[in-house]
């Protein structure tokens, strides 16, 4: 099979205008992913499954990832302009120095596409896609019209993660029952308050046996448990 | 259709959609709702059929009645204490499920496995599915009237199987048996005496579900014909396991991937040549004969030596950051386990492929048309593990 | 002939059935609670702790004493339901090599949650948990009655004997072989020490 350094060449060859980007594994695995842009994923995904060589008709395994937003500290070299009195006159110098800056790198969900190809036996070919932030830009183009095997992996990570499949022919919830809001895979997924009897409570849930001593049945812990 | 000539005729317009069938006439439509309460959709399932009399206009299957999220509370405990979770996945087939994301993890940080515990796996695995076809076996033919004689035939070679499990892993069906780098304890001689004697009396119990079954004139009548698959419609969809053989595809993980020691054995791979409910019952039925020469050359070969490699780590499990995709041919179709990891000692998102979930993707295709007995049918030739599709 | 194949099944399940009148194997049926089959050996149901018969630390009841979980934690960190729950001691009491332990002041495993995988048996250092057999423990009370207390967990280590015999005589051996180390290296400090009081002080009275 052909090298992801070959792939990516040739889909940007065959769809003029892709941005492909590799993202290496650093795991002994090996399998090593190529990052696509969504405008054109459904070209490039038209282009897997068609072209002779690769001919990557089987979609094993869509993924749903939530990589929510962290902080990031870092040394940064700034170039400033100070008004220094010296002798008595006032002089304006340029002077680098090191500071340290924190900011927050955006969070983003991203769907991973294992391909294979059943006509020729070879395989993995990863394939990527991250949508623009977690809140209001969550939408992707589906790859269900071109692998009928995405239509129920994609409706499990709209369910779980909130990803809006567009071009998808039947998008709705499939292991939550239709009403239920939010999503629950997501890290920052909050689970309901139904407590009832933890007697062999741990950390979060014991934290929460605390709160509800009240109305606990059975539970004898104390605040000096925690 | 043979093997070798995969025939792709995409348009985009639809293709790989279902059919769409109108009702005769100015019927309305019964709505019916068959599950999740029903002897026969193996598990809570539920599907949403509309009828015109006795035909299915619509079909939508409806599950998530046994989602336990799985896979979030694997992002709360170590990649060891995720080992017991995967046996409830099918809980039909525990080891395979092990040995996936046994595998997966393998792949991840590069273990190697020594010999003797590679050979065990072989033998674990194929157990397993031998027993896994009988009961599917069994169970479909329950489904069509035969109220259990041919299932109970099933169940007692189950039952010697699954006192071989539980004299080796001290359980019959929740194994926890495989460790990343080997398996957690070694079989003894006397376990593997027994295991030999097990597999000289399969045989003769295929021999006889054969006799009882193949030529059996109602279920010729039942199965030839219906449940058609088209072979680039179940490759465009993602089906594996013996349903995709049985529409004649020759892929099986076995040969393909070559994981564990499969390259080692010699053994057939059994294929289809229509894609009805009886070519399947036939492949699974022809994959238990070649299960037992794998189970009677394996047993023959195996050699002495530690089953853990000794750099294995039980407790403080940290694998490096990165990915890795794994996945083994179980007795329902392709399991597969995706893992990314970030040095923590838990996971950061590990996902299973369930076979049983991407299997249905094209019931209503099957079913359309057909008659609400053939829906039952249909269903359990596919196969499913609720544990599986639902996590 | 049509019906050919119904008559050949039919002739199978008549050999099964005739055949349930004379040989053994044909039945298989155990007609339980009458019958039981005997566990196998390697069967494992619910953790249990064991505790070894020689008191060693006097006071309390047998069980107590002979405990051998030293409340390092490791299986309430390992269990994947996260079903046990220990609070360390205070104090500390000599265990069989003759070392001062911390011992479990509280340690409940609750059989509703725990699923049997036997991870907490295989990450213990001091085989002071096992998994037991006995399966027939339902009760009717939803809260509290399948929450297990060191008292109901601790059972001797002749029990554990009982129901596994092979491992049992595995573990003793190892702790026997720990226990002779100990001693051993115990000898030779106090011979090295005699030796280095006779040398030094002819005229006292050496060591033991």
């Amino acid at each position: 099979m052909k090298t992801i350094e070959e792939i990516k060449t040739e889909i940007e060859a065959a769809v003029p205008g892709a941005a492909v980007e590799i993202v290496a594994n650093p795991s002994v695995s090996g399998q090593h992913s190529l990052r696509i842009a969504p405008e054109h994923a459904l070209a490039i995904a038209m282009f897997l499954r068609d072209e002779a060589e690769l001919s990557l008709d089987y979609l094993s395994n869509v993924t749903g990832v939530d990589w929510p937003e962290k902080e990031v500290t870092e040394k940064v070299i700034v170039n400033r302009t100070v008004t220094k009195t010296v002798d008595g006159v006032e002089q304006s110098a340029e002077e680098t120095l090191e500071e340290t800056r924190k900011r927050v790198e955006p969070g983003y969900l991203e769907v991973v596409y294992h391909l294979y190809s059943m006509a020729k036996k070879h395989g993995p070919v990863v394939i990527r896609m991250r949508t623009a932030n977690r809140s209001d830009q969550v939408d992707l183009p589906s790859l269900t019209p071109v692998w009928r095997s995405a239509e129920f992996q994609e409706r499990e990570i709209f369910d779980l993660y909130g990803i809006v499949f567009t071009g998808h022919p039947d998008l709705r919830r499939l292991l939550m029952w239709d009403g239920f809001k939010d999503h629950p895979m997501r890290r920052d997924y909050v689970e309901p308050d139904d407590f009832e009897y933890e007697p062999t409570a741990h950390d979060e849930v014991l934290a929460r046996v605390i709160a509800h001593r009240a109305a606990s049945v059975g539970c004898d812990k104390t605040e000096a448990d925690v | 259709m043979s093997g070798t000539e995969l025939v792709h005729d995409h348009k985009m317009e639809g293709w790989n959609r279902p059919p769409v069938i109108e009702p005769d006439g100015e019927a309305e439509l019964l709505e019916v709702a068959m599950g999740p309460h029903h002897p026969s959709t193996h598990g809570v399932f539920r599907m949403d059929v509309a009828l015109d009399g006795e035909r299915v206009i619509r079909l939508k299957p409806v599950f998530g009645y046994l989602h336990r999220n799985h896979e979030k509370i694997a992002e709360g405990v170590s990649y060891l204490a995720s080992m017991p979770y995967t046996d409830r996945l099918d809980y039909f087939c525990s080891l395979s499920n092990n040995w996936a994301y046994a595998l997966a993890v393998e792949k991840l940080v590069g273990q190697t496995v020594p010999e003797r515990a590679e050979y065990l796996r072989v033998i674990l695995a194929e157990l397993t599915r031998v027993q896994n076809h009988a009961s599917a076996i069994g169970f479909l033919i329950q489904e069509m009237g035969a109220s259990g004689t041919p299932l109970m035939y099933a169940f007692r070679e189950r039952e010697k199987i699954l006192d071989l499990f539980e004299s080796l892993t001290g359980s019959r069906m929740m194994c926890n048996y495989m460790r990343f780098g080997g398996c957690r304890m070694d079989a003894s001689a006397a376990w593997l005496d027994a295991a030999r004697k097990v597999v000289v009396g399969l045989p003769k119990f295929v021999d006889e579900i054969d006799n009882l079954l193949s030529s059996n004139e109602i279920l010729m009548a039942r199965c030839q014909g219906v449940g058609i698959l088209r072979q680039d419609l179940a490759i465009n969809a993602g089906i594996s396991g013996p349903m995709l053989r049985a529409t004649g595809v020759n892929y099986d993980l076995r040969k393909v991937d070559k994981y564990g020691i499969y390259d080692r054995f010699k053994f057939r791979v059994p294929l289809g040549e229509v894609g009805d409910i009886y070519d399947r019952y036939m492949v699974r039925m022809l994959e238990m004969r070649e299960s037992i020469t794998i189970l009677e050359q394996a047993l023959n070969d195996i050699p002495g030596g530690p089953v853990m490699n000794p750099t294995a780590k039980l407790r403080g499990f940290r694998p490096k950051a990165g990915e890795a995709y794994g996945r083994i041919e179980s007795p329902k179709g392709e399991l597969g386990f995706y893992l990314i990891s970030d040095g923590t000692p838990n996971p950061y998102r590990y996902r299973v492929r369930p076979p049983s979930l991407v299997n249905l993707t094209v019931l209503e295709d099957m079913c359309l048309g057909s008659n609400v007995a053939d829906v039952v049918l249909i269903f359990g030739s596919v196969d499913i593990v609720l544990g599986e599709v639902d996590r | 002939m049509l019906g050919e194949g119904i008559l050949k099944g039919l002739a199978e399940t008549a050999k099964n059935f005739a055949g349930s009148f004379v040989s053994e194997e044909r039945l298989t049926t155990v007609q339980y609670p009458e019958e039981r089959i005997a566990p196998f050996e390697a069967a494992r149901v619910f953790p249990f702790l064991v505790f070894d018969q020689e008191n060693r630390d006097g006071g309390g009841p047998e069980w107590e004493a002979g405990l051998r979980c030293v409340a390092c934690q490791i299986c309430e960190k390992e269990c994947p339901p996260k079903c046990i729950y220990i609070e360390k001691s205070k104090d500390k009491k000599l265990d069989y090599l003759g070392k001062g332990q911390y011992y479990p002041a509280r340690f409940d495993i609750d059989i509703s949650v725990c699923m049997s995988c036997q991870i907490c048996v295989e990450v213990c250092p001091f085989e002071a948990i096992k998994m037991d057999t006995e399966f027939e423990l339902s009760t009717t009370d939803r809260f509290g009655a399948l929450l297990l207390d060191r008292s109901q967990l601790a059972k001797s280590n002749e029990h554990y004997h009982k129901i596994h015999p092979t491992d049992a005589t595995a573990v003793d051996a190892r702790l026997a072989d720990e226990k002779a180390k100990v001693d051993a290296k115990a000898k030779a400090a106090a011979d090295a020490a005699a030796a280095k009081a006779a040398a030094t002080q002819p005229t006292n009275e050496g060591g033991d």
